[in-house]
């Protein structure tokens, strides 16, 4: 199991650096870090830009470039200068990131825990009134756009407070600065709801159906006839056969799902104003920032490569098929 | 075995349930579906609306209607903006769009993914580990940030160039589907059959594997659909898609951000109401289309 | 070594106890007594008759095979009786285990019959056993079910029954996954958790059909063993006629969801009384008889279930068929002591006609064995009906639910 681990670890390495590689690629042909420069009025000298293009290391071939840009990443810690002198990369990724994680993480358990119930309800329901119902739900979240919904319901929630006059759920930011202690918790409780809801509906939803469909499989197989055979009850068996089999599949496609809900993340950070890792994409696109959306993309490749690693080491635990090959 | 080579009248006799060829099969399974008939038909409708009622309806989506900001009335169904914009012009042509460019890139991303999936899955070693890899590379960038990103450099182009940069961001998926049918197709007696006659590979995998594979590609290709909608319309709402003085069902939305608290729900409800059919009635038909395509998943009714 | 050798040896002559008419004894002595027994299942496109009224009574400690090609309603049977059938299943009938009803049973009811009173082996050692546990643990699982004991207990005897299987290294071998065993080593797990709480009536499913011929002797070998051990009545249900010969004392032959013939094993092989039986036996390959002649198979494919016609659902392809056989379903009547069969013309089979002639006239091909003689004169490749029934199998398709 620890070789196993170590050996897993040791390939993505090289799945990390060419992807990086294939980022560098996409924002250097995608992003055109002098055009708001050149845009403004009156158009700056041409001194000015080279300037500019000299210290984002535009003047080098893209090898060289992409080459000066992991060592300064990986030797330094550095990512490289944002064309807002001001902007420090490495700090502001780090406020961001501690942000969305938590939003992600937060909604990716919620979603996984609805995910598996609805499933497994509905799987062992199949065609009864509760799996229509669940299916039903299901197909909607799957179709309604995230942003949409966000906005929808945070006109829900300030309804709701303006009628109620109670303001614990937030429909703006990540907290209300100067809280301090159990206030600040709450506070951010208050704030992460909503976002969390937006969140995780997408997810939950697909998770859901393929939950189900694993459980499905599982149900209809022939070591559960058996294990019912034995005389154990079909509480025991639903739960120690089936569920602990039909969670397998699960795991990979979380991780695979992992990238989406990235994207998720973005538009819900959008919408509520969460000072995360959606607005410094958004901003670092709209300004053509090369470095800060290098840095947003690298992360979030880590984060998908990390989360695939701990789905095949999860598989692993799960199922002892995996674990010698 | 034995039995094939004696086809024999005796057999026939006894069937008393009418043999049916597959593809009836396939479209009875559909039709038993009720949800996906109705969203069928639903599909249709908007489709029939948005193309033909987009033209014959009085007010273009760039007309500007010297009514500001009023609610839906049988002048203006969906009400008008606070330009003036008539909301019932804007959403048929924002469907439009939408409607195109999520079909483009289910065209698209399925034939390049179905291709790229089906060589990796059949010539195996080197050249699917390789072909993998790409995929692998492509599916850990998030495509609403490679596709913001990609977008804003193409965005004055046109709807086409939108549907393409979705389009190449979707189709590895796809491979990834159809590379996991063709690794466990090329191992079928008949494909083993086929090319034991000599069969070259070209005709293996257009003939033998494909065929095999096209009820989980069209299934494949509603997802497409309905995952091309939401992504178009999540980047136009970003304000990275579809731009002014065009619109699609995102940008309405996007524009109309603050309309809801302003009180003109109007602007807000019948875009999104919009995006949630066509999606909706797309899933639904996949759903249909599986069941149909899959036998194992019959339905035996209490 | 393979199951056609057991009806090459002489018959069998302990054909079980008593000597009564099967059903003239009491059902007191009947460990289990499945009477007129009917499973429906409801479908789009009707409802699947798959049992049609089957009644037998299994004495203690006889095995009691059930021969019946795909789809004749040979498992379904079995699932009712354990209670494992889909909940869309309609069942109706009656199945006494030691003069208890067990039809309306609630399924905690059940509970307490299943494992420990009647068990049940399943025909796919490959998916029989989940693969996320050890053998041990599924082994203990099946202990812990019925006895009030300590998972050490448990332990020793789950090693205690896989010795008793014949698993070399049991104190090793227990502490294994599924997939690090070969499909008879898999089987004989699934015996040993049939016999882990000395049941009364063991229900073996097909528990050869999956296995590599050279295997299934063995297999049988523990099975016979488990039931020697348990001294449990066991049903033994295959397709296989050679494995029916070797190890039942009575057998009851399906078609279509009923039983068309039923009665000791020697009276069935020498003797039957259903053209359908005498078919079944006519395709099996036989050492005894050194011929050159080709194996005859039965012409045709068994009815589908689903709207049923009236009359004997074997007459398209049965070689004796009349006008009546198209209206009325017979009944299965007396025919020799303690064997019973279902055919209005049970009488012209009294003469032991040669089943090959026999079947030879209805054949739709009478053109064709002069062409595959040819064939099989010309290439040395053995005659179809060979293929058709290696082992002595009527078909290898699994049985299907609708």
């Amino acid at each position: 199991m620890f070789a196993f681990a170590v050996r897993r670890l040791l390939v993505s390495i090289p799945v990390f650096l060419l992807s990086t590689f294939f980022v560098f690629i996409l924002v250097a042909y995608g992003a055109d870090p002098l055009g708001q420069l050149r845009a403004k009025n009156p158009p700056p000298s041409q001194a000015v830009l080279n300037a500019m293009a000299n210290t984002l290391y535009l003047n080098r071939g893209l090898v060289p470039r992409y080459w000066h840009w992991l060592t300064q990443l990986i030797l330094h810690g550095n990512w490289g200068p944002s064309i807002n002198s001001g902007t420090d990369i490495g700090q502001l990724l780090g406020s961001s990131l501690t942000l969305t994680m938590r939003l992600v993480i937060l909604a990716m358990i919620v979603a996984v825990f609805f995910a598996i119930l609805a499933g497994v309800v509905s799987a062992v329901r199949q065609y009864s009134k509760v799996d229509y119902t669940i299916t039903l739900i299901g197909f909607l979240f799957l179709s309604l756009p995230v942003f949409w919904f966000a906005i929808l319901l945070k006109q829900l929630a300030i309804n709701f407070n303006n009628s109620t006059g109670t303001y614990f759920l937030q429909t703006y930011g990540a907290n209300t600065p100067g809280e301090t202690g159990w206030s600040a918790f709450s506070d951010a409780i208050g704030h992460i709801i909503l976002p969390t809801i937006v969140l995780a509906m997408t997810s939950y939803a697909s998770w859901s159906r393929f939950q189900r469909a694993s459980m499905l499989d599982v149900l209809g197989s022939d070591y559960m006839r058996l294990a019912r055979a034995k005389g154990l009850s079909r509480r025991r068996v639903m739960i120690r056969h089936g569920l602990r089999t039909a969670l397998i599949p699960l795991t990979t496609q979380v991780a695979l799902d992992v990238a989406a809900i990235l994207g998720g993340a973005v538009l819900t950070e959008n919408v509520f104003g969460w000072q995360g890792m959606g607005t410094m994409l958004i901003s670092g696109i709209e300004a053509q920032d090369t470095n800060v959306i290098l840095a947003w993309l690298v992360v979030s490749a880590i984060i998908v490569i990390l989360f695939n690693l701990i789905a095949d080491l999860l598989y692993a635990v799960l199922d002892p098929r995996i674990r010698l090959g | 075995m034995a039995e094939t080579t004696t086809p024999n009248r005796a057999a026939e006799r006894e069937f008393t349930v009418k043999a049916r060829t597959q593809s009836q099969l396939i479209v009875r399974r559909f039709f038993q579906h009720r949800l996906a008939v109705v969203s069928l038909v639903v599909l249709i409708a908007v489709v029939l609306l948005a193309f033909v009622g987009g033209a014959l309806w009085k007010y273009s989506y760039s007309d500007i209607t010297p009514d500001n900001s009023v609610p839906p009335s049988s002048d203006h169904p969906f009400g008008t903006d606070n330009l003036g914009y008539d909301e019932f012009a804007r959403v048929l042509r924002g469907t439009q769009l939408s409607i195109e460019i999520a079909f483009s890139v289910a065209i698209m991303a399925t034939v390049v993914g179905t291709v790229w999936g089906a060589v990796a899955g059949y010539y195996r070693h080197v050249a699917d580990s390789l072909m993998m890899r790409v995929v692998d590379l492509i599916l850990t960038i998030p495509i609403l940030a490679a596709g913001a990103l990609l977008t804003k450099k193409v965005q004055h182009t046109g709807w086409w160039a939108l549907a393409l940069v979705i389009a190449a961001l979707s189709w590895p998926a796809v491979s990834r589907i159809v590379r996991g049918q063709a690794l466990s197709l090329r191992e079928k007696e008949y494909v083993e059959a086929a090319r034991a006659l000599g069969a070259r590979d070209g005709r293996i995998i257009f003939r033998h594997l494909l065929p095999n594979i096209a009820g989980q590609i069209i299934v494949v290709v509603t997802i497409l659909v309905a995952s091309a909608i939401l992504i178009e319309s999540s980047l136009s709402y970003l304000g990275f898609g579809v731009q002014n003085p065009d619109v699609s069902l995102g940008s309405l939305i996007s524009g109309s951000d603050t309309a809801l608290q302003g009180g003109r729900w109007w602007l807000f409800y019948f875009p999104g109401i919009f995006i949630i059919l066509i999606c909706l009635s797309v899933n639904f038909i996949g759903d249909g289309l599986r069941d149909a395509f899959d036998p194992t998943q019959q339905r035996v009714r209490a | 070594m393979t199951s056609d050798s057991a009806l090459t040896t002489p018959a069998r002559t302990d054909s079980g106890p008593g000597d009564a008419g099967f059903d003239e004894t009491g059902f007191d002595e009947a460990v289990l007594a499945v009477e007129d027994l009917t499973v429906d299942f409801p479908t789009p496109d009707g409802v699947v008759q798959a049992v049609r009224g089957v009644s037998y009574r299994l004495r203690s400690g006889e095995v009691l095979g059930i021969v019946g090609e795909s789809g004749s309603g040979k498992s379904v049977t079995s699932l009712a009786v354990m209670g494992l059938l889909p909940r869309t299943a309609r069942v109706s009938g009656s199945v006494r285990f030691r003069g208890r009803e067990l039809i309306g049973l609630s399924d905690n009811q059940m509970n307490a019959v299943r494992g420990k009173k009647i068990a049940m082996i399943f025909q796919d050692p490959m998916t029989s056993l989940n693969p996320v546990y050890k053998i041990g643990y599924q082994l203990a699982e099946a202990v812990l079910a019925h006895n009030d004991v300590s998972r050490e207990a448990a332990r020793k005897r789950a090693v205690e029954l896989l010795e008793l299987v014949g698993i070399p290294f049991p104190e090793k071998r227990i502490d294994q996954y599924p997939h690090e065993f070969s499909g008879g080593m898999r089987q004989r797990v699934v015996i040993a958790i049939a016999m882990a709480n000395d049941p009364d009536v063991i229900i073996a499913d097909e528990p050869t059909t999956a296995l590599d011929v050279t295997v299934q002797a063995q297999v049988l070998e523990a099975l016979r063993a488990a039931q020697l051990e348990t001294h449990a009545a066991m049903v033994l249900i295959t397709h296989d006629l050679g494995v029916v010969a070797g190890q039942a004392d009575r057998v009851l032959v399906m078609y279509a969801g009923k039983p068309v013939e039923i009665g000791p094993v020697d009276s069935i092989y020498y003797g039957p009384q259903m053209p359908y039986t005498l078919g079944l036996l006519g395709s099996l390959p036989r050492l005894d008889v050194r011929s050159q002649e080709r194996l005859t198979p039965i012409q045709g494919a068994p009815p589908s279930l689903l709207n049923l016609p009236p009359g004997c659902p074997f007459t398209p392809r049965c070689p004796l068929a009349r006008p009546i056989c198209q209206t009325v379903e017979p009944e299965l009547l007396q025919v020799a002591p303690e064997h019973r069969a279902a055919c209005h013309f049970s009488a012209e089979l009294r003469g032991h006609p040669d089943p090959a002639e026999l079947f030879a006239t209805t054949t739709a091909d009478t053109q064709l064995p002069a062409e595959f003689g040819a064939a099989a004169s010309t290439d040395a490749v053995p005659g179809p009906g060979e293929v058709h029934t290696v082992g002595g199998a009527i078909d290898t398709g699994e049985e299907e639910l609708p």
